[in-house]
Order: structure tokens, then sequence, then C-alpha cells
């Protein structure tokens, strides 16, 4: 009964959002005016018509209804209840189930409180919301069904991976897909700009908001994802530069770009068709990550199954979406009239800087991420790595960094150098300072280096703009600009001790034995069988002490699961104020000696903790901006209401 | 570039300039990345290309094939393994020190990444196993008939 | 603040275009290259590889290569109790014995009591149950996977390969295949 609710809700959804896409398209012309007062409910009660039917698909997965096709391929009875939830996600159709609720809720909610934006360019947004929603349900409807039925149910259900059964994991594809499908509220605005040529401050501040909400979710997202890939994979690394972390990073790098250069839109009128662009841009690489991951175009360690038919209808949504926005950009953007003037240095000048930096960046990872494809319709096979990836991006990334110390200092409009150099002298102590300590400890790789001692240099930067300031008046969102660039010197400074200072030992070892790495002792207590609700593994129980301090235990696993038969290692973790020691458990020698692999990783927490400083500086923005809107739309209906007064 | 005081650029020459950066940056991108990816990209090989053409010792590159029944040890620090990876017509000697993917047996396909030494024993720093039942590194499927169904087969 | 339409860099603005439709084009030739994924084709028109496997069940007959070839069509389905689209293809399977085709199957990595259950629950069409229980066979066969069903013809001979679940829809699909092998 609930799954026969949830695809008539999705249905319905469906329809709705045609709705939505005519009666918005109607009533931008002259006759259909009347429809204008129906897009808006209709796009609210689209949204909620869409969580339905997702609050359905996990109703049956929580109750484990095998009659469900989806639930029999991809949960388990045994399962406990936090990942059966979650298994309602965990594959292709529910997430993609997942993706158009979000969507829908996303442009329901800009149908409730967006009132800042003259109402044709609503109605545009509000027809290309729904526009692409369409191509989405018509995905699911036709292509992938999440309630499905089977008959006979089976017995028992096929299982989740393994390597999804955890909570990191399980909440951390909603928290990249509140990101990504929250920049498709970005795309509809860019859309609804570009039909009626309305593209100015104004559109940027409508638009800032969504940005920067998608952005946050799109940080946390991605920190996260690198945390579970440090911890699950067991192979010691932080980020691979796997197609499907990349996938998340594109979208990352043009949001980052976009919510910068509406700052300079919403401040002064500047960067208009560029703005647009972005908008464009940055759900497109949503898209596009998704279809990547999504197809199996590209091989990846956490891929869904591949599917070339589930592919070509994705591609055929990202070529009627993408191109079609690009096109109605090729046509209109050349009318889109010039903003404001400035100086290259200025404010303005340093945003710019910023952006050719992540979009030269983005094309970076886009190209070597595609480069496989490219290299294989030529007939070469190969992968692309850290080779390619680290010092190219570095390249563009190192520049950014000067930038971005020196950009927020800047006036508007223009300014000069000489007048900031003052300013400019405590980073550049910093700078020297990181330079002699590195120096002194010595032997470090040019990366590294350069990491440690530009961490150093922008932690210092990123604080000035507070300087001279009355910190309580001083708005919520240059704190939260100040967090997040803070939060990035932090992130860098935890990913050049990381790469720089990090010892790596692999041993093999008696049970009572004793290994050093870093500044630990390791001692081999035991190792013995436990079992788990699905798995067996054996654990090794270790005791670790730092510089011969007191000890602590450590249990690394090597976990096998039987539904479906599959073998993980569960990495052991120690946190210190300075730094992680890392243990993993491997096979058994043939003399009765054990495996080990154990690093030392000084600061390597900073990585993520710099992650949450940014999302966080995100949030603070979010909310200063949000409360500033707010107390501009109660001020404005006080001004209404006292007219309306006086005009009696 | 300008001097100081109004707004001395005339709107048409401002807006040229920042294009101009925009441009020669996002383009210098574009080579760079042309020209490290001819380089870094790591290429596939099974051993009888391998052992035709071999890369220079400092690529790195994957090697694909079987892993020879009977010929793998543990050498004796525990850790490290040798074995010999071979497609029928050519046997490439692999080392490996590390902890090894469980489903690294004798007979089974195995995706090696890493250099080919000079002495031509290649030295792997990781081997990819499968981590699905239907996970099938995207190179084998272009492998010839017989290693494919052999290697896909296996790994499973 | 003279309003001015940017004419000196018109070409730029479709430029993000241009290279979109290069991605679409690269990505079509990735997603519809030939060289695909059914790995084992190549053994259609090869006659089936020699075998002979023990019985699945021990009340039961095993299988061997020598069955057939022996003049009429025959379908050899891949499958285990554990598999999920096992259990989806069984009424397919179940109409075509019903429709008069002979059956045989390899059940892979299994035990007899899993496969008692599996059987009892979604229909045994099949004549006999050869035990694969290191797979081996199945390598031979160039099967990646279960389900797969194989047509073999009246002289040995492999027809087709359908890797994947038999679908409902697919079963018009297996008549004829059946109906050419048995010309």
């Amino acid at each position: 009964m609930i799954a026969e609710f949830g695809l008539a809700a999705l249905w319905l959804a469906a329809a709705l959002a045609a709705l939505q896409l005519i009666a918005g398209a109607l009533a931008l012309t002259p006759r259909g005016a009347a429809l204008a007062g129906v897009v808006r409910p209709v796009a609210v009660v689209q949204g909620l018509l869409a969580l339905a039917a997702f609050g359905a698909l996990i109703l049956v997965f929580a109750e484990t209804d095998l009659s469900v096709k989806l639930v029999a391929m991809n949960s388990h009875s045994m399962k406990p209840l936090i990942f059966k939830i979650a298994g309602a996600w965990g594959n292709h159709e529910g997430s993609m189930l997942l993706w158009v609720t979000v969507m829908g809720m996303a442009g329901g909610f800009v149908a409730l409180v967006e009132k800042r934006l003259p109402e044709p360019t609503m109605l545009a947004t509000l027809a290309g919301q729904a526009f692409v929603s369409l191509g989405f349900y018509a995905f699911l409807l036709i292509a992938s069904n999440p309630f499905e039925r089977l008959s006979p149910a089976p017995p028992e259900g096929n299982g989740l991976n393994p390597l999804l059964q955890d909570l990191g994991l399980a909440f951390h594809p909603p928290t990249l897909y509140l990101g990504y499908v929250g920049l498709s509220v970005a795309f509809s605005f860019a859309i609804g700009a570009l039909v009626t040529r309305q593209v100015g401050p104004a559109f940027a501040r409508a638009m800032r908001p969504w940005v920067l909400a998608a952005w946050i979710f799109l940080t946390v997202g991605i920190t996260a994802g690198s945390y579970w890939a440090y911890y699950e994979l067991g192979w010691g690394g932080w980020w691979f530069w796997d197609p499907v972390e990349n996938a998340s990073l594109m979208p990352w790098l043009a949001a980052t770009a976009l919510l910068h250069s509406c700052g300079v839109l919403a401040a002064r009128n500047a960067l208009r068709a560029w703005t647009v662009m972005l908008g464009v841009v940055a759900f497109s690489m949503s898209m596009i990550g998704t279809f990547l991951v999504r197809s199996g175009i590209l091989t990846s360690v956490h891929a869904f199954a591949v599917d070339p038919e589930r592919g070509s209808f994705i591609l055929a949504l990202l070529a009627i979406n993408i191109g079609g926005a690009l096109t109605l950009f090729g046509l209109r953007a050349a009318t889109v009239t010039e903003g404001e003037r400035f100086r290259p240095v200025s404010r303005e000048g340093a945003l710019v800087l910023n952006n050719v930096m992540l979009s030269a960046i983005l094309g970076i990872v886009l190209f070597g991420t595609l480069y496989p494809l490219l290299a294989e319709a030529m007939g070469a096979k190969v992968s692309v790595g850290p080779p390619y990836f680290n010092p190219m991006s570095a390249i563009f990334f190192v520049p950014m960094l000067v930038v971005l110390a020196v950009g927020p200092l800047l006036r508007w409009r223009r300014d000069t150098f000489a007048r900031v150099r003052k300013r400019l002298a405590l980073p550049l102590l910093a700078v020297l300072a990181g330079i002699a300590i590195v120096l002194a400890i010595g032997d470090v790789a040019v990366l590294p280096f350069l990491g440690l001692v530009l961490a150093a240099g922008l932690a210092v930067a990123s604080v000035l703009p507070l300087r001279d300031r009355n910190l309580r008046r001083t708005p919520l969102p240059v704190w939260g600009m100040v967090l997040a660039h803070f939060g990035i010197a932090v992130a860098l400074f935890g990913m050049a001790s990381e790469s720089a200072f990090s010892v790596e030992k692999l041993v093999a070892v008696r049970t009572g034995e004793t290994t050093r790495v870093g500044p630990w002792a390791i001692r081999l207590m035991a190792v013995e069988p436990v079992a788990g609700p699905n798995w067996t593994a054996l654990e090794a129980q270790m005791l670790a002490r730092y510089q011969d301090g007191r000890g602590t235990e450590l249990r690394p696993q090597s976990r096998s699961f039987w539904t479906p038969p599959q073998q993980t290692s569960e990495s052991a973790l120690l946190t210190r104020w300075n730094g992680q020691l890392y243990a993993v458990l491997g096979g058994e020698a043939t003399d009765g000696r054990w495996q080990l692999r154990l690093w030392w990783k000084p600061f390597v927490p900073m990585i993520w903790l710099g992650g949450l400083l940014i999302a966080l500086g995100g949030v603070l923005a979010l909310a200063g901006r949000t409360a500033s809107d707010i107390r501009r739309l109660v001020a404005r209906d006080k001004i209404a209401y006292r007219r309306t007064r006086q005009g009696r | 570039m300008a001097g100081s005081g109004t707004m001395g650029l005339k709107p048409k020459h401002q807006r040229l300039v920042l294009l101009a950066i925009a441009l020669v940056v996002l383009i210098g991108a574009a080579l760079l990345a042309i020209w490290a990816l001819r380089n870094q990209a790591s290429y596939f090989y099974v051993p009888s290309e391998i052992v035709a053409e071999r890369p220079a010792p400092d690529r790195a590159v994957r090697l694909g094939g079987m892993v020879e029944k009977g010929s793998l040890r543990t050498e004796a620090d525990g850790v490290t393994i040798a074995f010999v990876v071979g497609d029928g017509k050519a046997r490439v000697p692999v080392r490996f020190s590390g902890i090894v993917p469980s489903l690294f047996v004798e007979g089974s396909g195995v995706v090696a990444e890493g250099k080919l030494g000079a002495d031509g024993t290649f030295l792997a720093d990781n081997l990819l196993a499968k981590h699905d039942e239907k996970y099938v590194p995207r190179e084998m499927q272009n492998m010839t008939d017989e290693q494919a169904r052999q290697v896909v087969a296996q790994t499973r | 603040m003279t309003e001015q339409t940017r004419k000196t860099s018109r070409w730029t603005i479709w430029l993000p275009l241009a290279l979109f439709a290069a991605f679409v084009v690269l990505v079509l030739i990735g997603l519809f290259r030939p060289a695909g994924r059914d790995v084992a084709s190549t053994l259609i028109g090869k006659p089936l590889p020699a075998f002979d496997l023990p019985p699945a069940l021990p009340e039961r007959p095993g299988l061997a290569s020598t069955a057939f070839g022996k003049g009429q069509p025959r379908l050899l389905n891949i499958f285990a109790s554990w598999c999920i689209p096992c259990r989806v293809e069984a009424p397919q399977l179940d109409r075509l014995k019903r429709m008069g085709v002979p059956i045989d199957a390899i059940s892979v990595r299994d035990r007899p009591e899993d496969l008692r259950g599996f059987l009892a629950q979604n229909g045994d069409p099949f004549q006999s149950i050869g035990a694969d229980d290191d797979g081996k066979v199945q390598l031979a066969l160039g099967s990646s996977g279960v389900p797969e069903t194989y047509v073999i013809d009246g002289k040995g001979t492999i027809r087709y390969q359908h890797i994947g679940e038999i679908r409902p829809e697919h079963l018009p699909l297996i008549l004829e295949k059946l109906k050419e092998a048995g010309r």
C-alpha cells in the first residue's frame, strides 16, 4: 500500500511540475497573465508531494517490505534500523528520488519566501526549476521506478554493501545532494534572469542565500566524505582524486566562484554576465558529476552499478538542460548590459582573480577526470591520479591564496597596493617565521613547504579585516568571511603537515612484540575473533604509548561480512591534539606473525577541522544575510502599512 | 598598469584587460593540463605489452594480468610479497610491500599500480582488488578475450 | 556608466556551449563504444566446453556437457540460491519449462540446503543441476556473473548468451533464439 501511495505521489508531483512549467511560461506572455497566481502554490504542493513520495520510500525500507524490488535488492531484515533507513538512498533509484525531492522542496521554498525579485523573473525562475525537475521525474518514473513490486517476494533481502554500513557514509550522500540540488535554484534564477534580462544586484541578493546554503552543504559533504575515505578505506590517505570525489569537488569550486562573484554583483553591480554564467555552470557541474558517477562511465571505488541505458538517459537530460541554458546564455548574454566599472587593483579585481583561478582549477579537475575517456576514445587506457592533480591544482591554488590574503583588505572600485602594504607586514612576518621553522625542521618537499608557509601567512592575513573594526558592530557576514578564510588556512596546514611529516610503518609482528612509529611505541597484545550483527572479524588489541607515556588501547579489525560476502578493514584511530595514530590490521603471515600498517600523522585532523570552520563561516554569513533580509522586509512592510493608513 | 587618478582606462579597455588576463590564465591552464596529462597519466599494460615496450623506470603505470600459480612467496620481513603476473605470452615479476587485498590469491586476476624497475621487476605500491560483486576494473574490459574472460571470471 | 553591448567578446559567449558540446560527444563515444561489457560473446558459435559436474543435490543427477548436443536445443541456466536476480527470473524459467523447453542448470558456490530452499520457494524448472563449487565451469563458459542463460543447439553449440536475469520482456527473445537453434 505504502509503495503505491509513494508512486501515486510521485506521478502527481510530476504532473504538477508540468503544470508549473506550462503556467509559468504562459504567464510570461500577455495573454496568460491570469495564470501567474497558480505558479507559486503549485510549486509548493509539488515539493510536498515529492517529500511524501520520499517518506513512503523510507517507510518501505524501515519495515523491510521485501515485495518492493528496491528493498529486496538493497536491504536485509537483519540490518540495524538506521541502516535500513539509510538504505533508502544508498542505491540508484532512491538517490534519484532524493534528488527530485530536494529539488521540489527547494523550488517550493523559493516560491514561498522569495519576494524581492520582479514577478516575471520569479515566474521564469519557477518554470525553469520545473523544467529541470520534470526531466528527473521522467527519469525516475520511466527508467528507475523505486517502488516497483517483486512477485513473489523473496524471503530475504540482498543486503546492503557493507562498505556503506557506516553512519558517516549513510548521511554523506544526502548532505552532498542538498548541496548539488541547492545549486539548481541558482541555475533556475540564472535562467529566469536571462529570460527577463533582469540581471542586477537584486538578482544577486536573491540568489546568494541559496548558493551559500548549497555551498555549506557541499563543504560539509566533501569534508565528511574525505574523512570517511580516510578511516574506512584503510589506505591512510584522505583524498584520492577519485572520480566520485572530483564529482563533488567540481560543483564546490564553481559554487565558491559563484559565491564571490555574487558578492561583486550584489555590492557593485558588476560581473553581470559572468555571474549568470557561473550560476549555470555550478549546477551543470552537479549534474555532470552525478552523471559521471551514475553512468558508471568512469570506474571508481565508490561507484554504483554500471548501466549504459540509464547513463544515456541522464546524458540526454544533461544535454537538454545544460545545452539549453548555455544556448540561452549565448543568445541573451550579449544583450546583458555591462556593469559598473572598477580598477584592476580593487576588491572587485581581487575577486575576479579569485574567480579566474577557481575556474582554472575547475577546468584542471574536470579535464583530468575526463581524460581517461578521451584517451580511450583514441585507443589508450590510462588512469589519472595525484601526480597530475596535485601539482596542477597547486599552480593555481597558490596564487589564489595570495589573492585571498590581500583581497579582503582592498577597497571596492579602486585602491593601491601602497595603502595595504603596511597591513601586510604581519602576514609577511608570519610567512618568514614559517620559512625559518620549516627550514629548521628540514627536508620538506616543495608543495608541503609552500603549504605550511602560506598557511601561516594566510592564518594571520585572514583575521586582518577585523582590525580597526568595532567587533561588536562587525556584521555577521564579515565574521563569516574571516572564519571561512581562516578555515582554509587551518585545512591547508593540516594537508601540508600530513604530507610533510607523516611517518609510516609496515611490519609483521608476533603478539607481545613492540614496534615504533614516530613518537609511538605500539605493542601487539592479541589477535582475536569477534562477531557483529552481520559480520565476523579478526580484531587486534594493541597498546599504544606516546613517548612512553601511559598506554591507550587500539582495536583495528579485519571484517568479513556475509550478506553479501565481502571483506573490509576497520582502521583504528587515536587522536591527540597534535595528530593522529592510524592502525590497520592486515593478514596473518605464514609464520604466525601479523601484518600491521601504522601511521603517525601530525596535525592531520586540522584538514577536517578547517573544512568545518569553512562551513561554519558560511553559516554565519547565511545567518547574517537572512537576518538583514528579514529586517529589510519587515521595515518595508511597515512603511507600506503606514502609507496605506495615511492614504486613508 | 595605468596611473592613479580618475577612472583612467576607457571601459572597453578595462574590460579587455580583465578578459585578457582571464583568457591567458584559462588557456595557460588548458595547455598545462594537456602537457601534464601526457606525462602523468598512468597507462595500463598487460604483461606482453610491458615486456615489448618498457615504460620509463620513473613512470607510474598499471599492470594487469593473472597471478601465476605457485609463484607467490612472502619475504622474510613478513610484509613484502613477490609473485609473477602473466598473460599467457609474457611473465613479469612483481614485488609489493603492504597489506594484500583479501581477494588476492594465486591464479586470480590483479591490477598492480607502480613502476617497472630497471631490472624488469615491477614494483607495485598498490594492488587493486574488486570492491563489490560487480566491480571490474575498467581496463579489463578491453583486454583480449581470453585474458578478459579469465581475469574477470576469477576476480568475481 | 554608459550601457554598452560587448561586441568584442561575442565569440567567448559561445565558448562554454562549444566546450559542453565536446563533452557530450566524448561521453557519447564512451557510452556506446562497441568494446562493451559483454565479455564473452566470443563463445557464441563455439561448441560448449567440456565439463562434468557432480550433482548439486544428492538425490538428483549432476550435469555434464555430454547431455547437450543430442539433437534438441536446450537452455543452460547459471544461478545460485544467494542471488536475488535469480529469484526475479524464476517465473520466466517456469514459463519456459511449461512451454516444453528443457532447462539444465549449474548452481555456483551453493549449499544443498540453501538450494533446496530456493527451489521450494521459487519453483524448480530444471532437469538436472550441476554443482560448480569453485566457479571453474562458470569461468570456462565465459560467464561473468549470475544469473546467465545459454541457448545450446542440437549440436552442442552455444547460440546465445543472456547476461543478467530473464525478464518477462525477454521471453520472446529467448524463444526466438531457441527457434533459431532448432533449425
